[in-house]
C-alpha cells in the first residue's frame, strides 16, 4: 500500500506542476505518469477526493454506477454505465467504484465516493504532496512561480485542478444569516420551519429534497423556469435524483416553485421577509421565512490567476480555455477537473460537454496528458495502423460503444487520418473543435451527438482538402450503430471524399 | 435582484430587449448562458448543425463567408437566429474578434423565448427587416 502521508516534491523546480488532489487531478497524474512524464502534485487537502471528501451536503452522488450493465466491468464499453470510477491502464484498477458500493443504491454515498477515489490513488501509486497551500502564482521569465506554505514551486506549465465549488450568492442576498450550500445546519434543526431557498438548480432542488421530511414550507424561487433534465435528454435541468419537490409543487402539496427575482431580503426579530416579483407579469409576492439559503451558484477558487492575466467569464468565474485546456490569454497554464467546463467546445443545439461532471473530465484529462507529453515533451502517442476494411466496423464500433464519444457528446471524437505515404492511422481522441477549427491533413472522426429531442446519434466530420464537412447519421431506438445501414451509409461518405484505393469496397 | 447586476445593466441598454422590465430582464439573464471566445475562434460554423442564438455582450465579430469577411458584428447586435428559426446550418461563420463576451440560448429554446417575450420577437423582427434593407440595397 502506497504511505499516503509521506511528502514527496519538496519545493523546487519541476517540469510540470499539479495543483489539486481531486479526481481531477488525480486522473490527470495518473495518466501523466503512465505516459512518463515527470511532475509534482501539491494539494492543500490532507488525503485524495476534494470537494467529496465534503459534498454532496446531503451525502449521496447525483452520478450512478451501475454494478451490473450489459457490458464486463473493466471494459471501456463499462464506462458508459459507470459515472464515478477513474481510468487505469491496468486491469486490476478499473471500475473501482463498484467494489466500494454497499448495493443500497447506484448512486454512490459521498463516503463509497470517497472510499474509491483514496483506493484508486493507493492501487496506483499516485504521490502527491498534501498539506501545501498554494498562495500565489507570478511569472519570471518562462517559469511560473507559486508560492505555497511550504515553499516556493517554480515550473514552465502549471495545471490547476482546484474545482468550481466556493458558493457564490448575488449582493441582494448578501444578509447577516443567510446560509449557503456547506454552511447548512443538521437537517432536524429546519423541523417546522419556512425555509426560502434562492435558486431553481441542482444545488436547490438538493436542499429542497433533503428538507422535505423536516420543513414545514419550501419556497424554491430564481427568476427562470424550472428546467428538468428528463425534458432536455442531457445533464441540462434539475436531475431525476431532485425532483420530488416538483412533483410536490406539481401535485400541490405544499413546495411552492416560483418564478420570479427577489427584490430584497428584510431580517426581523423574528423571521426573514423576502421581496419578490414575478418577471411575467410584474405580481409581488412577500414570503416571511425562518431560514433563507442561498443556492446561487459556484465560483472557481483561482487566487490571483486573474491578476496573471488569466481570463474568466460568467458567473462561476472559469477560466477562458482553448480546446485543449489551455488559458487563452496565459499559455503555460492549463486546467483539469470540473474547471475544464471552461472549454465549451462546439455545444451543439445548446448542450454544454460533460466536463464538469467525472464521468466527462476523466477523459480530458486523458486526452490532455497525451496532449501534453506530445507538445511540451517530445513523446507524441505511438499511433496504431488501420487497414481499409476495419475504417467502417472502427468507426461505428466507436459510435457505439466508445465511452469517449457517450460521454463527452459533441466534444470529444474519435480520429482517424487518412495519408497515401503513412496510410491511416487511429490518432485517438480529440477535442471535435480542435479537429473542425484547427485545420489539419485529411482525417475523419466521429462523435455521438445529442439535440435535446431525440435519440443520440453519430455524426462523422470529413476534413478534405482543408474543408470540414458534416454528415449525420440517423439515431437507432437501440442505439446499435453497427448494421449493414449504417455501414452502408458511411462507405458510401467516405467513397464520395477520399482516395478510392484509400477505403473500402461498398459493403 | 438576484442575477448578476452587471449583465442587467448591460441588456437593459440594447435595443433588443429595451421593452424589457427588470425582473424580465433578469430572467433572461437566467435562462441565457454566457460565452467568451478566443479571438479567431469560430462561433458559428458555416454548414455544421446545432447552432444557437447569440447575443453580443463586449467586443465585435466578423460574418465570415467562404473565407471572406463581410461584415461586422458588435455589441448589442444578434446572431444565429436564421438558422436557429428554420433549423438549418448556417450558411457563415461568425468569426470572433476583439474579446468577444455574448449571451446565448439553446437553438431550439428560441422559439419557446420569442413567443414568451413578443416585444423582444417584435424588435428582432425590426433588426431582421433592417438586414434584409441593407442587402436588397447592396444588391440593386
Amino acid at each position: 500500500m502506497v504511505e499516503l502521508t509521506a511528502t514527496p516534491f519538496p519545493p523546487g523546480r519541476y517540469p510540470l506542476l499539479i495543483v489539486g488532489s481531486g479526481p481531477g487531478a488525480l486522473q490527470l497524474t495518473y495518466s501523466l505518469r503512465r505516459l512518463g512524464i515527470e511532475h509534482a502534485v501539491i494539494s492543500a487537502d490532507p488525503q485524495p477526493g476534494g470537494m467529496f471528501r465534503h459534498w454532496p451536503i446531503f451525502q449521496r452522488m447525483l452520478s450512478w454506477t451501475k454494478p451490473y450493465a450489459e457490458h464486463e466491468r473493466g471494459t471501456p464499453a463499462y464506462e458508459r454505465y459507470d459515472w464515478n470510477s477513474l481510468l487505469a491502464d491496468e486491469a486490476a484498477n478499473r471500475a473501482i467504484m463498484p467494489t466500494v458500493m454497499d448495493g443500497t443504491s447506484y448512486f454512490p454515498s459521498r463516503p463509497e465516493m470517497e472510499r474509491g477515489l483514496v483506493k484508486f490513488a493507493e492501487a496506483t501509486g499516485i504521490e502527491i504532496r498534501y498539506g501545501c497551500r498554494w498562495e500565489s502564482i507570478s511569472q519570471d521569465g518562462n517559469d511560473f512561480v507559486l508560492h505555497t506554505s511550504d515553499g516556493v514551486y517554480r515550473a514552465p506549465i502549471a495545471v490547476f485542478a482546484v474545482g468550481v465549488a466556493e458558493p457564490w450568492k448575488p449582493p441582494v442576498l448578501d444578509v447577516e444569516g443567510v446560509a449557503q450550500y456547506g454552511d447548512l445546519r443538521p437537517v432536524e434543526t429546519y423541523a417546522d420551519r419556512r425555509v426560502f431557498i434562492a435558486g431553481k438548480q441542482n444545488s436547490g432542488f438538493e436542499i429542497a429534497s433533503g428538507l422535505l421530511p423536516w420543513a414545514r414550507q419550501i419556497v424554491l424561487a430564481s427568476p427562470s423556469r424550472t428546467r428538468l433534465s428528463v425534458d432536455t435528454r442531457s445533464l441540462v435541468g434539475v436531475r431525476a435524483r431532485y425532483v420530488q419537490p416538483y412533483e410536490d409543487w406539481a401535485l400541490a402539496g405544499g413546495v411552492v416553485i416560483l418564478d420570479a427575482s427577489i427584490d430584497r431580503v428584510e431580517r426581523t426579530a423574528s423571521c426573514f421577509r423576502v421581496h419578490t416579483k414575478s418577471p411575467a407579469d410584474g405580481r409581488v409576492f412577500v414570503f416571511e421565512a425562518d431560514d433563507v439559503i442561498a443556492a446561487t451558484g459556484f465560483v472557481t477558487p483561482l487566487r490571483d490567476l486573474p491578476q496573471l492575466g488569466v481570463a474568466t467569464f460568467g458567473q462561476s468565474r472559469l477560466p477562458a480555455q482553448t480546446p485543449f485546456w489551455e488559458s487563452t490569454t496565459v499559455p503555460g497554464i492549463f486546467f483539469a477537473g470540473t474547471i475544464m467546463q471552461g472549454s465549451q467546445g462546439l455545444k451543439k443545439h445548446g448542450i454544454p460537454s460533460n466536463s464538469g461532471a467525472v464521468q466527462g473530465y476523466r477523459y480530458n484529462a486523458r486526452v490532455l496528458a497525451s496532449h501534453l507529453a506530445g507538445t511540451r515533451f517530445g513523446r507524441p502517442p505511438e499511433r496504431s495502423v488501420l487497414k481499409a476494411d476495419a475504417v467502417v466496423p472502427f468507426l461505428l464500433a466507436e459510435a457505439s460503444r466508445g465511452p469517449e464519444l457517450w460521454h463527452q457528446r459533441s466534444y470529444l471524437a474519435r480520429v482517424i487520418e487518412i495519408d497515401s505515404d503513412r496510410g491511416i492511422t487511429d490518432e485517438g481522441i480529440q477535442p471535435l473543435a480542435h479537429f473542425v477549427d484547427d485545420g489539419g491533413q485529411d482525417a475523419v472522426a466521429v462523435t455521438l451527438e445529442s439535440n435535446g429531442r431525440e435519440d443520440p446519434y453519430p455524426v462523422i466530420y470529413v476534413r478534405s482538402r482543408g474543408i470540414v464537412t458534416e454528415h449525420l447519421l440517423p439515431a437507432h431506438p437501440l442505439l446499435d450503430f453497427e448494421g449493414p445501414e449504417y455501414q452502408r451509409e458511411l462507405s458510401s461518405t467516405l467513397r464520395g471524399v477520399f482516395d478510392q484505393a484509400m477505403l473500402p469496397s461498398a459493403q | 435582484m438576484d442575477v448578476r447586476d452587471d449583465l442587467v445593466d448591460i441588456l437593459a441598454g440594447f435595443s433588443l430587449f429595451a421593452d424589457l422590465s427588470t425582473p424580465e430582464l433578469e430572467s433572461v439573464v437566467e435562462s441565457f448562458g454566457e460565452e467568451t471566445f478566443q479571438d479567431g475562434a469560430r462561433v458559428l460554423r458555416q454548414g455544421l448543425t446545432g447552432s444557437n442564438f447569440y447575443v453580443i455582450l463586449d467586443g465585435s465579430a466578423a460574418i465570415r463567408v467562404d473565407e471572406v469577411d463581410r461584415s461586422i458584428l458588435r455589441p448589442g447586435d444578434f446572431f444565429g437566429e436564421i438558422s436557429c428559426l428554420l433549423g438549418v446550418p448556417p450558411v457563415a461563420d461568425i468569426v470572433a474578434h476583439t474579446g468577444l463576451r455574448c449571451l446565448v440560448l439553446p437553438g431550439n429554446e428560441l422559439e419557446r423565448f420569442l413567443i414568451a417575450h413578443p416585444r423582444v420577437m417584435f424588435r428582432l423582427l425590426q433588426g431582421e427587416a433592417r438586414k434584409l434593407r441593407t442587402t436588397t440595397r447592396w444588391l440593386s
